[in-house]
């Protein structure tokens, strides 16, 4: 669990280059993190990548907080 | 008539990441040339270029003071080149703090003769390996060439014209011309006009290798190899970064105090109608572009004191020199020219207004910068002063700016002193 949350985080901060410290788990993408659609895109494709799960449109949809993601990684991971 | 002067300048080039470490590395002589860094060119003709160096060398560029971490992982580099000379030229300008007003009288003309190549040839090697699914969603806006003036427009909140120049190595001159036209047409009373480009990846070296431009005899003296005028040139030196200026409305300028370099007075356009990649042999595109330039002007040929050549140490050297003669006199009038592309290399869509900043900053200190490795003039070389091996102090009362790209898209620019 603490695993995927750190991996979640650091991809985060790398990709939206914000500040470790803001990347709560209750923070959003957009109005927390200054994401747009186009960063939320990217940061699926990148989970996508670390993890190596699947995660189509109408899930990514969905996730707008970091806690959305970890939640739909650990449930989803292989 | 509105009258556009320079009030700022912005420079990213291999001799530096400012306006005066750049200039001073320039006329001290020094080249930005080395072996390539940035991939593995071992398997190509070409191996050296003129590189735009890291932040940890003497005169190293730090993309990350002025250019947002995230925007720099999503763009190509010409356009992080672009934003920061950008940055650079309204800071020099004391624009950095516009009103709304004043934001909407302001505008970007900054182009790029070829745009995000690295870009295209990673991303097409990430569809190709990992399909369409894995291709970044930042690809597009990440590589079009207009995405300079975008980025800038969004980071200042600039709403006067968003205009972008493809037009090869002469896009940085058409850039400033036509944003100067803008100002003149009272489109806007301030404009950032320039070029960038960042091309020293695998697909960029390997084309220009494979249509004969780049220089491939001198892998092993990298500094020696871009020698316009000289016998033994072979070809020019791929050079990246990027160049902007601001131009703005004469009595704007004035009235608000601001630091006056020199007036953009004659501009001229012409095409060659005649090939791809070679100019026409008797230049003649090239000497209509010059003659619409002085004409506009209202300068004689004695008026010029120098004239930066578009000189990119290719067989082209001579003919362009053929043309300024024709326009200038034999003995072009008392004028020195010369090639900074001896000492940058060649920034393609970025060289025009680099270039421009060369000639505006020789007005400035009254010193011309030289042509390196100028040691055997070819023919037709005879009687005129092309600055060889060191700068040279003269009076500069104005100057006559080449660029020339493929296609066959001649630019002129006359600038002078205030």
């Amino acid at each position: 669990m603490s695993d995927t949350a750190d991996r979640v985080k650091k991809i985060v901060v790398e990709h939206l280059g914000v500040e470790a410290d803001k990347v709560t788990e209750d923070a959003s993408f957009i109005d927390d993190l200054g994401a747009d659609s186009l960063d939320i895109v990217e940061l699926v494709m990148a989970f996508e990548e670390e993890f190596g799960v699947e995660i189509p449109d109408d899930a990514a949809e969905k996730i707008s907080t970091v806690s959305d993601a970890i939640k739909y990684i650990n449930e989803n991971k292989g | 008539m509105r009258r556009v002067v320079v009030t700022g300048l912005g420079l990213v080039t291999p001799l530096g990441a400012d306006v005066e470490t750049v200039w001073a590395n320039l006329i001290a002589g020094k080249s930005g040339a080395g072996p390539i860094t940035r991939f593995d060119a071992s398997n190509q003709k070409c191996q050296i270029a003129c590189e735009v160096k890291p932040a940890d060398h003497e005169y190293g560029f730090d993309p990350n003071k002025r250019v947002d971490h995230k925007i720099q992982r999503q763009v190509d580099p010409f356009i992080v080149y672009g934003i920061d000379a950008a940055g650079q030229a309204l800071e020099d300008a004391g624009l950095t703090e516009m009103d709304d007003d004043l934001k909407m009288r302001t505008g970007c003309s900054i182009g790029s003769g070829i745009g995000g190549l690295p870009g295209i040839e990673s991303e097409s090697i990430v569809l190709h390996e990992k399909g369409p699914g894995r291709v970044s969603p930042h690809f597009v806006h990440g590589r079009l060439i207009n995405l300079i003036s975008g980025q800038v427009s969004i980071k200042y909140g600039l709403m006067g014209p968003n205009h972008a120049v493809v037009t090869a190595c002469s896009t940085g001159a058409h850039s400033i011309g036509d944003a100067a036209r803008m100002i003149k047409d009272g489109d806007a009373d301030i404009m950032l006009a320039g070029g960038a480009e960042s091309t020293i990846n695998p697909l960029g070296v390997a084309g220009f290798a494979q249509a004969r431009a780049l220089n491939c005899s001198f892998n092993d003296r990298p500094t020696e190899a871009s020698r316009p005028y000289d016998k033994d040139r072979d070809g020019f030196v791929m050079g990246e970064g990027a160049g902007v200026v601001v131009l703005e409305e004469y009595e704007h300028a004035k009235a608000r105090g601001a630091k006056i370099y020199a007036e953009v007075v004659g501009y001229g356009l012409s095409g060659d109608a005649y090939h791809v990649t070679a100019p026409h042999p008797e230049g003649k595109g090239a000497e209509l572009a010059m003659r619409m330039a002085l004409r506009k002007a209202g300068l004689a040929p004695g008026d010029i004191d120098y004239v930066n050549a578009h000189g990119t140490s290719t067989m082209a050297d001579t003919i362009e020199l053929a043309a300024v003669k024709r326009v200038l006199g034999d003995d072009l009038s008392g004028a020195s020219m010369s090639s900074t592309k001896s000492a940058i290399g060649h920034l393609l869509g970025g060289a025009g207004a680099v270039e421009a900043i060369f000639c505006i900053l020789a007005i400035r200190d009254q010193i011309v910068p030289p042509t390196l490795n100028l040691h055997t003039p070819d023919e037709g070389t005879e009687g005129v002063d092309l600055v060889p091996l060191v700068a040279k102090k003269r009076e500069v009362r104005a100057v006559l700016n080449n660029s020339f790209g493929f296609g066959g898209t001649n630019a002129s620019l006359v600038m002078k002193k205030v």
